[in-house]
C-alpha cells in the first residue's frame, strides 16, 4: 500500500516486482468475460486533467472502472481553472466534494507532488505525467511490456536484470524517459539514452545511465529494447535540431535501422506517434513493435496502481 | 532626545566600550563613568556593529502593498539589524523618475524606521529600450546614486553603455541583474543535476557569467562603475576576480541564501526556494563563500523579495521568484561564514555595513564606529540560537526559507539616527520610535 504515486525514483526492485505482479493479476482479470472487480466500490475517483491528454484519460478510466470506482473527469479546458482558478482552489474543491483519489496529469512539473504533499486534500495522489518531470504508470507498462514479452506467463516475481533498453529521441522534454530510467534500472535493466547533443539534459552525472548522441552505434550494440520518444514538431522552431527530415536520418528508427537489431529485439512507443519522423510506419506496425501491446497493459497496470494507492483505509 | 549608554559592547575587533548617544549621534566612546539618571542599554556580552545597509531590497510599494509596504519592510529591516536599505525600483509604476523616487523616500522618512535609499531605474519602465532619467533622480529629493532595472537584466549591450557612460554625470553606478534573457526564457531552477531530475528548465551559470563578463568589459572601455547584483556561481566569483586585478571598476554582492541553500532544497517542489537567480550548487556556494572571505565580493546584500502567501502556495513553475530575507540576513550570515570560520565580525562588519554604504555613495554609514557619526548601531547576540518562526518575521509576507530552521544569532537592538528600532530584541511600534527614548 502506498499513499501516492508521484515517481518512480526511488522504487526497489522489490516494489517494482510487486506492482507488477499485481497488474498481472489484473490483466488476467480482463480476459475474463465480466471484467469488472468490485474491488474500489464506492471509490470517487477524479481524473483532474490540465492538460489534454485523451489516451491516458480513458486508460486511467477504464481501470478505475474495472474496479468498479466512480469516476469523475475534470477536464482543465472550459472549466474554471482556464478562468485563473489555482491548483490550490481546486485541490479543495475535490476534497470538499469527497474525491478519495485524484489522478492528476498537469502541464507543470511537480504539480502532482505538490497536490500530493500541500495538504489541500486528503485523496491518494496518482501522477498521471507532470509537465517534464515523470510518467510513472507509463514506465510502469513499459517494464510490464517487456518482462511479459521476454517471460510470458512466467513474469511473476521476475526483474529486468541484464536486459539492455536504449531510449531515444527528446530526453531533455521527456517525463516518460525519466520515469524509465529510474524504473527499468531498479529493475535491474541497463539503460542508455540516446539524443541529439541539445535534447539531452546538461547534467545526467546523476542518473544510473550512460548517454551518447550515435543511434547507430546504440543500434549496433544490440540491445534488448529500444523505446522511441515522440517529438515535438516545435522544437525545430527552438533551434534543438534544424529539420525533421535531418532529425529523421540521424535520429529516427528507420526500417534499415530496425533491420540491424537482433531479432529478439522490440520496438516501444509510448504514442501518440509521429510516423516517418521518429519512426517509420512500417517498423511501427511489424511484429517487434510493441506499440499496441502498451497500451492494452496499461490498463491493468493502472488498475494495479489505483489499487496499490486506494484499496484499504487510508491514512487520515 | 536624551542621551543615553551602551554599556559593555564588544566591537568587531573584540575592544569593549561604552559608547554615549546624544542626538542622534555618537557622542562619546570609552569607559564612561554613569551619570545620573542616565538610561543605559546593558549590553555586555554583545557585540555592537554598525547599523547594516542593504544594496538590494524590494518594498513592493507603489503597487505591491499587498506583498510589502515602505513602512513593513522598513520595520523588517530593523528587525534585521538595517539601518539603511536601498529600495528597487520594480515597483508599479516603476521608479524610473523624479516622482516616483521621491514618494518612495518620503515614505521611508515617514515610517522612520531605517535610511530608505530608492534605487532609480536605468531604462524607462524598465523595458530595457530607453534610458530613464538618471540626472533627474539623482538630483531629486531622493539623491539617487544607484541605478538598476533589477528583476530584468540590461540585455541590450548598447544601451548598457550609454548607461554607464551616463551615470558618470552623478558618479552613480549600474547595479546589473546579470541574466542573459535568451539563455533563461522559461528558466525555473539551476540547470544542473536537480533540475534534470525534477524535469524543471535549466537557468545555466553562462547565462549569468556572460553578462558579468560583457559588462566589466563595458565598464573598462568606460571607465564607469559597475556593480553586479546577487553574484551566484563559482564562475562569476571568477570573472569578479579577473575584472578586479585588471583595475576595472566593478563591485559585486552576494545574498545570504546564496552563502546557504543549494538547489537541492528544491527537491520537495516548495515553492520558498524558487528565486532569481536560482539557488546553485555546492561548489558555488563554497566560491562565494571564500570570495566573500577574500573581498572579491564587497557584500552581502538581501535580494529580501516579499510575495502574499498564494503567489507561493502552487505549482513550482506557476509561483513566483524571490524570499524575504532582511530579518534573518545577519543569521544567515553568521551560520555560513562566521561559524564556518570563513569570516570574522570586522569582515561581517566590511561586507554588511561598511562596503555597501561605500558602493551607495553613503559617506556617513561607511564609517566605523567612531565619535560624530550618525547612531546607526546594531547590537547582536552571536550566542543565540532559535528555530525560525513566522513571529520572527515582521514585514507583511512570510516567504521565509529558513522557517522551521535553527538559526544562530540574535539582533537584540537597533538604533536609527539614535533611537532604537529594536530593544531587547523587540521590534518597537511607530510612536515609540518616534518619541524621545
Amino acid at each position: 500500500m502506498s499513499d501516492h504515486l508521484l515517481s518512480t525514483k526511488g522504487f526497489t526492485r522489490d516494489r517494482a516486482v510487486a506492482l507488477l505482479d499485481v497488474a498481472e493479476d489484473m490483466a488476467d482479470t480482463q480476459r475474463r468475460q465480466v471484467k469488472k472487480l468490485p474491488t474500489l466500490r464506492g471509490t470517487t475517483i477524479v481524473n483532474l486533467f490540465f492538460e489534454d491528454s485523451t489516451r491516458t484519460r480513458i486508460s486511467f478510466e477504464a481501470a478505475a472502472k474495472r474496479l468498479s470506482a466512480d469516476v469523475i473527469t475534470f477536464s482543465a479546458k472550459g472549466s474554471s481553472v482556464s478562468k485563473g482558478e489555482s491548483l490550490q482552489d481546486t485541490a479543495q474543491t475535490l476534497q470538499a466534494m469527497g474525491a478519495d483519489g485524484i489522478v492528476i496529469r498537469h502541464s507543470s512539473s511537480g504539480a502532482a507532488h505538490t497536490l500530493a504533499t500541500s495538504g489541500w486534500t486528503r485523496a491518494g495522489v496518482v501522477n498521471a505525467g507532470d509537465g517534464t518531470h515523470e510518467h510513472p504508470t507509463q514506465a510502469l507498462l513499459d517494464a510490464f511490456t517487456i518482462r511479459k514479452r521476454r517471460h510470458g506467463d512466467d513474469s511473476r516475481g521476475r526483474d529486468l536484470d541484464g536486459l539492455r533498453v536504449v531510449i531515444v529521441g527528446d530526453i531533455l522534454h521527456s517525463r516518460v524517459a525519466r520515469s524509465n530510467v529510474w524504473l527499468l534500472t531498479a529493475l535491474g535493466a541497463s539503460v542508455h539514452l540516446v539524443a541529439p547533443p541539445t535534447l539531452l539534459p546538461t547534467h545526467t552525472e546523476g542518473w544510473p545511465v550512460t548517454t551518447g548522441i550515435d543511434l547507430d552505434a546504440a543500434v549496433d550494440d544490440g540491445p534488448d529494447a529500444v523505446m522511441m520518444l515522440r517529438v515535438q514538431r516545435e522544437r525545430m522552431t527552438e533551434a534543438f535540431f534544424p529539420t525533421a527530415k535531418e532529425y529523421a536520418s540521424l535520429y529516427g528508427l528507420s526500417v534499415a535501422r530496425a533491420d540491424r537489431l537482433p531479432a529478439t529485439s522490440l520496438v516501444m512507443h509510448p504514442g501518440p506517434m509521429n510516423r516517418g519522423l521518429e519512426i517509420a510506419g512500417a517498423v511501427a506496425d511489424s511484429p517487434r513493435s510493441t506499440v499496441l501491446e502498451q497500451v492494452q497493459n496499461g490498463i491493468g497496470v493502472r488498475m494495479a496502481v489505483l489499487y496499490d494507492v486506494l484499496a484499504g483505509d487510508r491514512a487520515a | 532626545m536624551s542621551a543615553y549608554v551602551i554599556r559593555g559592547a564588544a566591537l568587531a575587533d573584540g575592544t569593549c566600550t561604552d559608547v554615549r548617544v546624544d542626538g542622534g549621534a555618537i557622542v562619546e566612546l570609552g569607559s564612561l563613568p554613569p551619570a545620573a539618571g542616565e538610561r543605559t542599554i546593558d549590553a555586555d556580552g554583545l557585540l555592537l556593529l554598525p547599523g547594516f545597509v542593504d544594496l538590494h531590497t524590494h518594498l513592493r510599494q507603489p503597487g505591491g502593498e499587498g506583498a510589502e509596504t515602505v513602512l513593513t519592510g522598513s520595520r523588517a529591516a530593523a528587525a534585521g539589524g538595517y539601518t539603511t536599505i536601498h529600495a528597487m525600483p520594480n515597483t508599479t509604476p516603476a521608479a524610473d523618475g523624479p516622482g516616483v523616487v521621491e514618494q518612495v523616500a518620503a515614505l521611508g522618512e515617514e515610517a522612520g524606521y531605517v535610511d530608505v535609499r530608492p534605487i532609480g531605474a536605468v531604462s524607462k519602465g524598465r523595458q530595457g529600450e530607453e534610458l530613464a532619467e538618471l540626472v533627474a533622480m539623482a538630483r531629486s529629493r531622493a539623491r539617487v546614486r544607484v541605478f538598476s532595472d533589477d528583476g530584468s537584466c540590461v540585455a541590450d549591450p548598447l544601451l548598457m553603455r550609454r548607461a554607464l557612460e551616463y551615470a558618470r554625470i552623478v558618479d552613480g553606478v549600474i547595479a546589473q541583474h546579470a541574466e542573459e534573457p535568451r539563455l533563461t526564457a522559461g528558466a525555473q531552477l539551476h540547470d544542473g543535476a536537480v533540475a534534470a531530475d525534477l524535469g524543471l528548465q535549466g537557468w545555466p551559470a553562462v547565462a549569468e557569467e556572460a553578462i558579468i563578463a560583457r559588462d566589466a568589459l563595458l565598464a573598462e572601455s568606460t571607465g564607469s562603475r559597475l556593480h553586479v547584483c546577487h553574484v551566484s556561481t563559482a564562475g562569476s566569483v571568477e570573472v569578479v576576480r579577473w575584472a578586479k586585478a585588471r583595475g576595472i571598476r566593478i563591485t559585486a554582492e552576494v545574498t545570504p541564501h546564496h552563502l546557504w541553500l543549494t538547489d537541492e532544497a528544491a527537491r520537495g517542489y516548495d515553492a520558498r526556494f524558487k528565486v532569481n537567480p536560482p539557488l546553485r550548487t555546492e561548489e558555488d556556494v563554497t566560491a562565494l563563500r571564500a570570495a566573500l572571505a577574500d573581498g572579491t565580493i564587497d557584500a552581502v546584500a538581501t535580494d529580501h523579495a516579499p510575495h502574499p502567501a498564494e503567489a507561493k502556495r502552487s505549482e513550482w513553475s506557476a509561483a513566483a521568484m524571490g524570499m524575504v530575507g532582511l530579518e534573518t540576513a545577519v543569521l544567515v550570515v553568521q551560520a555560513a561564514v562566521v561559524e564556518t570560520g570563513l569570516l570574522g565580525w570586522p569582515e561581517v562588519e566590511r561586507a554588511m555595513s561598511r562596503r555597501p554604504a561605500e558602493i551607495g555613495g553613503l559617506v556617513d554609514a561607511a564609517r566605523p564606529i567612531a565619535v560624530g557619526r550618525s547612531a546607526d548601531l546594531v547590537l547582536l547576540d552571536p550566542a543565540a540560537r532559535r528555530r525560525l518562526s513566522v513571529d520572527d518575521l515582521a514585514g507583511r509576507s512570510t516567504n521565509s526559507p529558513y522557517l522551521g530552521q535553527e538559526l544562530p544569532g540574535r539582533v537584540v537592538a537597533t538604533v536609527f539616527r539614535g533611537a532604537p528600532t529594536v530593544l531587547d530584541g523587540r521590534l518597537r511600534e511607530p510612536e515609540e520610535v518616534g518619541a524621545p527614548w
